[in-house]
């Protein structure tokens, strides 16, 4: 099981910060998150995208703010746990917590921060009906084992990059790879267009374009699917469907943590130190509320630090704490290294 | 009134409500349903106008001219469930004085 003292559940932007106030007042952090990167919304949805209201920075790409905020936490060797859903949180005797992620990775902590965002990223499913009876029975979001699609007719759907590359790198793989899309035009990569359409005329890639898919069949598994392809429908034999539609937040499990949710958002103890209704779990971020809430990064950063404070009293019941300046203090990363500020010499001029 | 034109948007229960938007304020038709909640808060925006989710798709219901869809915008609704010939995304819609009139009608939550 992993140990640490305060477990932060997201890694985007305030979660990373919240690494750094934590590291000042000695308190160890590991984070989880869905994404199998750090980021969150900056590294999935755009990196490449400037912000313009991050102190200090007149701009700065969201990609860059986030390579930013690691090197600024990484002397205090945070622990990340990724591609993996915070899931299940048990409340022990003594006031810690021990959540669970959904590959059942356990996490025992002092404290808990939901820096969740907009929650956890999800893939956008197709609205069909019986999709949920065909899920993990020839329905399948992501590719995680490309062996499993080995000799089998698979069906992709979906017309961004993802469904274009692993449209070129299943032709390989799979017995027959039809790609259908809601319209002729993709949006990817040029190569990766060119590519696919080169696939085609070879016969690798079956094309089906603009066309949806409206039926899922088989009794037990997926055994074929109706498109409607301009109006006419027909059918395609097939083992599995890839539905590639991007991804989308939700608030998911943690919606039935016994939080008190408001606006689909968690509700905190109105800016004290951004406690949730269940004492030792915070909610710090895009994914708190209380009465002025802003969704902004800049507040992000300032509720962790309060919320940090907060946290060192439970670790340290009792204990008298004097908030220090970095500028005087320096950093003493939990790596052994020391960063400060250069003395000043004190010496006679001859 | 100067820079206010009205606009008519159908909430996801079905009513319609007319409004008087205010053109001077560098809004788009997302903010607007923020603004007037006529959404819940978490349902509608999610992306913060970036064309990066559906959240805020919503049905064209009158032949007020709108702008070209961008790229972006013709990209997530390739991807959106519930897309019609009619869809665009509320945050591309900038509240203009040219879209007085317009009535659009919200899509389903995803």
């Amino acid at each position: 099981m992993i140990q640490t003292d305060l477990l932060i559940i997201g890694a985007g932007p305030t979660g990373l910060f919240a690494v750094f106030e934590a590291g000042l007042l000695k308190i160890k952090c590991h984070l989880i998150d869905a994404l199998p990167q750090i980021g969150g919304q900056l590294s999935e949805l755009y990196p490449k995208k400037p912000i313009f209201d991050i102190p200090g920075y007149p701009e700065v790409l969201a990609g860059d703010l986030v390579t930013n905020l690691m090197e600024q936490i990484k002397q205090f060797q945070p622990g990340f746990t990724l591609g993996e859903k915070a899931e299940h949180i048990e409340k022990l005797e003594d006031g810690s917590f021990i959540v669970t992620t959904d590959a059942g990775t356990q996490h025992h902590a002092k404290a808990i921060a939901i820096a969740g965002g907009l929650g956890s990223f999800e893939p956008r499913k197709p609205v069909l009906e019986n999709l949920e009876f065909y899920e993990n029975k020839g329905v399948e979001y992501f590719v995680k084992n490309p062996e499993k699609f080995r000799d089998k007719k698979v069906v992709i759907a979906g017309g961004g990059d993802s469904a274009l590359d692993w449209s070129i790198f299943l032709a390989n793989v799979a017995e027959e790879v039809t790609l259908i899309h809601r319209r002729n035009e993709f949006r990817g990569a040029l190569d990766s267009v060119e590519k696919v359409q080169e696939l085609k005329n070879l016969g690798k890639i079956k094309l089906i374009t603009p066309a949806e898919v409206a039926q899922l069949h088989g009794a037990e598994k997926l055994e074929a699917i109706t498109i409607d392809e301009n109006g006419s429908q027909r059918n395609i034999v097939c083992d599995y469907l890839i539905p590639l539609f991007g991804l989308t937040p939700k608030l998911g499990p943690i919606a039935n943590w016994g939080l008190e949710i408001e606006k689909n958002a968690i509700k905190v103890n109105n800016a004290l130190d951004y406690q949730t209704n269940i004492k030792g779990i915070y909610a710090i971020g895009d994914v708190n509320t209380y009465p002025g809430k802003l969704k902004l990064i800049l507040c992000g950063f300032h509720e962790a630090t309060l919320m940090c404070q907060s946290v060192y009293q439970i670790l340290n019941p009792g204990k008298k704490y004097v908030m220090k300046y970095t500028t005087v203090s320096g950093i003493d990363g939990f790596d052994g290294s020391r960063k400060e500020a250069e003395k000043a010499v004190v010496k006679a001029i001859d | 009134m100067e820079n206010e034109i009205t606009l008519h948007i159908t909430d996801r229960e079905g009513v319609t409500h007319t409004l008087a938007v205010p053109t001077d304020m560098n809004m788009n038709l997302m903010e607007v349903v923020r603004a007037y909640e006529l959404a819940p808060e978490g349902t509608i925006g999610i992306c913060g106008g970036m064309a990066m989710c559906a959240s805020c798709q919503c049905y064209v219901l009158n032949d007020v001219e709108l702008p070209e869809k961008s790229d972006e915008e013709e990209a997530m609704l390739s991807e959106a469930n519930f897309v019609k010939d009619n869809s665009r995304l509320g945050c591309q819609i900038h509240i203009t004085p040219e879209i007085a009139g317009l009535a659009v009608a919200l899509a389903p939550e995803e």
